[in-house]
């Protein structure tokens, strides 16, 4: 039998669930969350939505394919969402020591070895997520070998400054429809929606005053956290209304949109995290199947008069786009983008575009 | 269920019947397989469903063939630039040549509108595609030609679709076994385990895009291939029906594609109905699964003789079985022991596999045991990637497992780690693999890993993976977890244990008394627990009972349930043989067994025993002896007369049971076939020639009989009571016969104290009865007489081992106006190189049951209902022994009056000649003259192919066995039972098609 690490994971309820060490070799605290989908733990790992959470896969089977080359592309990582993996630590039932995948040039662990994150498998995932479903989501932190670390709750600091941009970056200059895209924690693929509609991208940090620079549509991107912390950004989008400048936020972007519209908003029990929430486009029949990474939610209900809810999530009614009923804003609680997760609501970037001038 | 039922042919012709009489508003096509959608297509085709004003439920008829007919499939597809293997559609062999050598050999033939795939296969040569070719266009007229993907992925996608264009994905699933073999003859797991997640949303996005553009509605399943070395994807094949991967996939998700597809077909849309086991969310999204599910195909090869054993392009499965759990590791060792091959796990079997390269190059069943012996055996991963082309993901965990064996075995029951012990069981290892491994016996251990706290948890399938609380208890357990998602304290629990796979000898018929147990349990008021593997079964729906546990039938699964829940009992008697063959373990560890008492069971099942107890009743029983070396056989043989049945018990190849006519066929079969010594003895039975077979199917409340049926065999002893047409009421058995029958029955019932199903087979000739076999549980004939007789058996059965009070059931009842028809269907054609022909030992795969006026007409169409075309002009006889030729004269003088052109063997046709009936006489296979019989047929001049064998058993290339194949191979119907042929003669002289009035169930009083 070989010699595993141990190493435990502590929630702030006092449970412990012991497990083996896989990645770094250190321990790390943050928000404990859990993502239902199946495939998919590269992109999510980078996303940087997934900021100062340590996160647990439900699918029990995680690293069989490995992790891709940092091969890039438009000066972008190819195969990842962000230059770094974003998540705290990372909590699975089965980690596959062997992998095998043409596309992958180390395994998992490796990989994490190399940011310096931390994870355990041979926990039993799924009471673990029992307990974050219903107790809600809770703090905890990976304690590797009893280096014990405080408990630490991200969502009292302001996540998005630290992982938007320091400084503009321009892509696609040649691009023939100039998109701000407000960095509050952009996935890369957010950007190769745009370059690949052949949109010029104005990428800007988060509390960046952008109405100085020459654009024809804003579009105000996930991130980590709670909306509230993000008041420069909502100022920014407030100008943009007023100025009835094309809009369009995904995410974070969808409850900042909604604050700037003077609706409010309020953290769920556990979030969505997961490739399969079904919303329906209100008013009709329609359904999509989409891919989400949030912890907090627009209030439909505070939406002022001018404002309607766009879609709904049809598993528990709460929030997932709202717009305004003449004017082209608009925004959606899921990611179109997706990576990882379903494609079906990419149009939704077309549809964007389409409304600039 | 349904309002009213129809035991008819699934074909157009009686399908019509049916619309003209009860004017239907609409049809469903897409539930009832292949069958079902070829009689659908023909029926619109000609226009029936125009002229009655019956419209298309759900996907249409259009959609469906632009789905079948391969040419439009790929025109459909190109349309949105989808891709399809590069292929070329051809309609003869001289086509399909000159496409090959366009393609490039290796080439994939395909054949439109086939079943399983019936037909198709790789071809490396161009005889090997002339001779496939010639085949294949006795089915079909056209066949496909296309590049062979060796060593892609085979990867599905379960898509629905509703009338509003919303689409979700089910599941998808992989193969381990890739590209080459059937998906019916794969091991698959769901989700797919090597993709990556661009890969597995490029896949969904394209069925999506697919089922939109074809316009179906309701569920369809898309094959692909996927390159191992980059995103490039070829669309093998879509089925715009619900298929075998629906089942498999609504059973892994929990997503019941059936029932959504059926509510889609009526104009609903997902977003309107609710997902089934949250009853909160509604059924518009995508399971998540938090547990891998592992499918593995259940064969019976070697109840064939002279089948190919190797598996490829064409199924040859009977049945499936699929395991739940949260390793890989875990789940295939499940699936492993599921399958009741008598294999532990993948690794601590008996078995010797001869040339590991050649089975792992070249695969039969057997080749993921030889993944195993090969890592032993210090093969490395990349030559056994090689050699398989299986994704090396899957054989790094094989070769966990055998890493874990390997530990495991340097240990001793009192030196093995706690933590070593729980790996092993992580890694799926049974109790009786940790027993053989430290040399000790099962319970030992499994006292052992309870004393350690080593208990597996029960996992709720909730799909969506924790995210909300699930209102159905549809479990599995696991080692690979640490809390029970369910409480234990429900009271009057009943435990029912269920059938496992189906396999030649068990199939659909016990899941039909599992679930009828359980729906009569819960009507007295209990709560009932359903323990089965099987995904293709109605007692593996989560809905059927109050507690599904898919997972092992086995002593130890079924202890930890038992231990943990704390039922009234179990019910072994209504799953076949694998829950009764437990009775004794239970007994013995004081688990209580519901019913008859597992002493009267073993009673039964010991042959000494039972012979005993029929001596002491004075009740007559054939001659037999068991014997431990082959000259005390022979001297038994000699002393009782031959022909004799032989039932070695270790088999080495070949079927298990046969019959020997002399002492040299003896000495033959006992010596090649069998190895008989101490541990391993023969059982010789006296065979009676000429004898009928009669069985009777009852039901007793503390050795009292409460209901019993007695059916005939239409055909004379000899055919396994599996492959015998049976019918019901018996029409030749005399009154005397059936007087001894029921006072049999009646004695053994009270002397076995039975409680429950039994069933007793019989032999009688000229009013001598001897017992066979008893079985003290449901057998394969319980729907059947309780359908028949419009009485539940099972229901019955339930309230009496409940301790209900039961009446008997009025005699007077069973003077029926009709007859019931219950007929066995052959797969033959699929199982190539088999014989078709009847014996001792099981060959069917499925039956069937029509009910007519008379025994003649129930006969013709149960046979009509298993694929039989009535010939159209010309018949082949070839009618073996002389007086088997004299007992047809009187039917084929018949065939002759009605107008058949007769084409008969050279010694049949001089009997004939001698009686006054002229025929065409067709040289011998062998005899390599023409015209020939073989030629005949395959030039499709003979429309039914009569062939008595002269004698039973025989294993070698003989004319008769040419003849017969050829009859299967080019779809020619084929008669090999002397009885058969002349009810079916009859029958054909006597009942016209167009005359056959149709009438549902309810209307036969």
């Amino acid at each position: 039998m070989q010699k595993r690490a141990k190493v435990k994971l502590v929630l702030e309820d006092g449970s412990i669930f012991h497990g083996f060490s896989f990645g770094a070799e250190k321990s790390a605290a943050g928000e404990v969350v859990f993502n239902t989908g199946m495939v998919g733990y590269p992109e999510s790992m980078t996303d940087p939505s997934y900021k100062g959470q340590i996160l647990v896969l439900t699918y029990p089977l995680i690293g069989n394919y490995g992790v891709p080359k940092d091969e890039k592309e438009d000066g972008l990582l190819k195969y990842f969402e962000s230059d770094k993996i974003q998540a705290q630590a990372l909590i699975v039932s089965d980690y596959s020591k062997e992998h095998n995948h043409w596309n992958a040039s180390r395994s998992l662990s490796d990989w994490m070895k190399e940011f310096d994150v931390p994870g355990i498998y041979g926990i039993d995932t799924r009471e673990l997520t029992k307990k974050l479903r219903e107790k809600g989501t809770m703090l905890g932190k990976v304690v590797y070998d009893d280096n014990d670390i405080e408990l630490e709750d991200p969502n009292k600091r302001n996540l998005v400054s630290e992982v938007s941009i320091k400084e503009p970056i321009t892509y696609n200059k040649e691009g023939d429809k100039r998109i701000v895209l407000v960095d509050c924690g952009a996935k890369n693929n957010i950007i190769r929606s745009l370059v690949k509609r052949n949109c010029c991208v104005i990428r800007v940090p988060w509390d960046y005053d952008f109405h100085s620079l020459e654009f024809d549509g804003v579009l105000v991107s996930n991130g980590p956290g709670d909306p509230k912390m993000c008041k420069e950004t909502i100022n920014n989008i407030k100008r943009c209304i007023e100025k009835d400048i094309p809009t369009f936020g995904i995410c974070l972007g969808n409850q900042l949109l909604a604050l700037a519209a003077g609706a409010d908003t309020y953290k769920l029990k556990y979030g969505h995290r997961s490739q399969n929430q079904p919303c329906v486009e209100v008013g009709t029949k329609k359904c999509y199947i989409t891919s989400q990474n949030h912890g907090f939610a627009a209030d439909t209900k505070t939406l002022p008069d001018e404002w309607e809810p766009w879609f709904v999530n049809l598993n528990d009614d709460t929030n997932e786009g709202i717009r305004h009923k003449t004017k082209p804003f608009f925004s959606i609680q899921f990611h179109p983008e997706h990576f990882p997760g379903p494609v079906d609501t990419n149009f939704l970037f077309d549809k964007f575009i389409g409304v600039i001038r | 269920m349904a309002d009213k039922i129809y035991f008819y042919p699934v074909n157009a012709f009686f399908v019509e019947k049916i619309i003209k009489k009860e004017k239907p508003d609409g049809v469903l096509l897409a539930f009832g397989g292949q069958t079902a959608l070829n009689a659908g297509v023909e029926l619109e085709k000609k226009g029936i469903l125009e002229k009655y004003n019956v419209k298309v439920l759900g996907t249409q008829v259009e959609t469906i063939e632009n789905t079948e007919d391969r040419d439009l499939f790929k025109k459909k597809l190109t349309e949105i630039s989808l891709k399809t293997p590069k292929s070329m559609s051809v309609s003869s062999v001289e086509e399909s040549i000159s496409a090959a050598k366009k393609l490039g050999y290796p080439v994939m033939v395909r054949i439109a509108y086939a079943l399983g795939g019936l037909g198709s296969g790789v071809c490396y040569s161009e005889e090997e595609l002339t001779d496939r070719g010639r085949k294949a266009f006795s089915f079909a007229p056209q066949i496909l030609v296309e590049e062979y993907l060796e060593g892609w992925k085979e990867v599905e996608y379960e898509v629905v679709r509703d009338s509003y264009n919303n689409c979700i994905t089910v599941c998808n699933m992989e193969n381990f076994d890739p590209m080459g073999i059937h998906t019916g003859e794969s091991i698959v797991v769901a989700p797919s385990q090597t993709l990556t997640n661009s890969e597995y949303h490029k896949l969904r996005d394209i069925s999506i895009r697919l089922i939109r553009h074809l316009g179906i509605v309701g569920e369809c399943n898309v094959q692909f291939a996927l390159d191992s070395k980059s995103e490039d994807y070829r669309i093998i094949e879509v089925n715009a029906r619900l298929s075998r991967s629906s089942a498999l996939a609504s059973k892994a998700t929990g997503y019941p594609l059936a029932f959504i597809a059926a509510k889609l077909a009526l104009g609903y849309s997902l977003t309107e109905l609710q997902n089934q086991i949250t009853k909160k969310t509604m059924a518009c999204f995508e399971p998540a699964l938090d547990y891998i599910v592992v499918k593995i195909p259940r064969w019976d090869l070697q109840k064939f003789r002279r089948v190919k054993k190797e598996i490829g392009t064409e199924m040859k499965s009977v049945g499936e079985i699929m395991a739940i759990g949260r390793k890989f590791e875990e789940v295939l060792q499940k699936a492993i022991r599921m399958l009741n091959i008598g294999m532990n796990g993948i690794t601590v079997n008996d078995i010797s596999l001869n040339n590991l390269e050649n089975e792992l190059k070249n695969p039969t069943d057997q080749r993921v045991f030889a993944v195993a012996e090969a890592i032993k055996k210090g093969f490395s991963i990349e030559k056994i990637y090689e050699l398989s082309k299986i994704d090396k993901w899957f054989l790094y965990k094989i070769k966990n497992i055998v890493e874990t064996e390997e530990q495991v075995k340097s240990y001793k029951p009192d030196t093995i780690p706690k933590d070593l012990v729980l790996e092993a069981k992580q890694n799926g290892f049974s109790d009786v693999q940790v027993a053989k491994l430290l040399d000790t016996d099962e319970l030992s251990i499994r006292s052992l890993r309870k004393d350690m706290g080593i208990l597996p948890s029960v996992k709720q399938i909730d799909t969506l993976a924790g995210e909300f609380p699930a209102k159905t208890n549809y479990l599995y357990l696991t080692y690979n977890g640490s809390e029970d998602d369910v409480r234990f304290k429900q009271e009057k629990q009943v435990v029912v244990l269920g059938g496992g796979a189906y396999r030649i000898g068990s199939s659909v018929e016990f899941d039909w008394c599992c679930v009828n147990t359980v729906i009569a349990l819960r009507e007295m008021g209990h709560s009932t627990i359903m323990i089965n593997y099987n995904p293709e079964t109605v007692s593996t729906d989560y809905d059927t009972c109050d507690k599904l546990y898919f997972d092992e039938l086995t002593y130890e699964r079924v202890t930890d349930i038992y231990e943990k829940e704390n039922p009234l009992g179990i019910i072994i008697s209504v799953g076949g043989q694998i829950p009764n063959n437990l009775a004794m373990r239970f007994h013995d560890t004081n688990i209580k067994v519901l019913g008859t008492s597992p002493v009267s069971i073993d009673n039964a099942e010991d042959r000494h025993k039972f012979s005993k107890l029929l001596d002491e009743l004075g009740i007559e029983q054939p001659e037999w002896k068991e014997l431990t070396n082959i000259e005390e056989a022979k001297q038994f043989a000699n002393k009782a007369g031959y022909p004799m049945l032989i039932r070695p018990s270790y088999v080495l190849s070949g079927a298990a049971m046969s019959v020997v006519f002399n002492e040299h066929d003896m000495e033959e079969f006992l010596l090649k076939a069998s190895e008989v010594n101490k541990e391993h003895p023969v059982v010789i039975s006296k065979f009676i020639m000429g004898a009928k077979e009669i069985e009777v199917d009852a039901v007793a409340n503390k050795g009292e009989i409460l209901v019993y049926a007695i059916s005939e065999h239409v055909e004379n002893a000899g055919v396994h009571s599996g492959d015998a047409t049976m019918a019901l009421p018996p029409q030749k058995t005399y009154h005397e016969t059936i007087r001894k029958i029921k006072r049999i029955a009646r004695e053994v019932a009270e002397h076995l104290k039975i409680t429950g199903p039994f069933n007793i087979q019989f032999l009688a000739k000229e009013n001598r009865v001897k017992v066979i076999e008893c079985n003290l549980r449901a057998s394969r004939s319980f729907p059947f007489v309780s359908k028949v007789f419009k009485t539940n058996f099972i229901e019955l059965a339930t309230k009496a081992i409940m301790g209900e009070r039961v009446e008997k059931v009025d005699k007077s009842h069973f003077e029926l106006d009709y007859v019931g028809v219950k007929a066995p269907q052959f797969s033959f054609s699929r199982l190539k190189g088999a014989d078709p022909t009847l014996s001792v030992e099981m060959a069917s795969t499925g039956e069937v049951a029509c009910i007519g006026n008379d025994v003649r007409e129930a006969f013709l169409l149960s046979l009509l209902s298993v694929g039989f075309k009535v010939p159209k002009k010309s018949i082949l006889l070839s009618t073996g022994p002389i007086e088997d030729k004299a007992y047809l004269l009187k039917s084929v003088k018949k065939l002759k009056e009605i107008g058949y052109k007769l084409y008969a063997t050279k010694g049949t046709a001089d009997f004939l000649k001698e009686n006054d009936v002229d025929t065409e006489v067709l040289y011998w296979p062998l005899e390599e003259k023409k015209p020939n019989v073989v030629d005949s047929i395959k030039d499709g001049k003979i429309d039914m192919v009569v062939n008595i064998p002269k004698s039973f058993e025989k294993e070698e290339l003989t004319n008769d066995y040419l003849i017969r194949r050829a009859a299967v191979d080019f779809d020619v119907p084929l008669l090999t039972n002397l009885q058969n042929t002349r009810l079916l003669i009859n029958a054909l002289s006597e009942k016209k098609l167009e005359e056959i009035e149709v009438k549902s169930w309810d209307e036969f009083v």
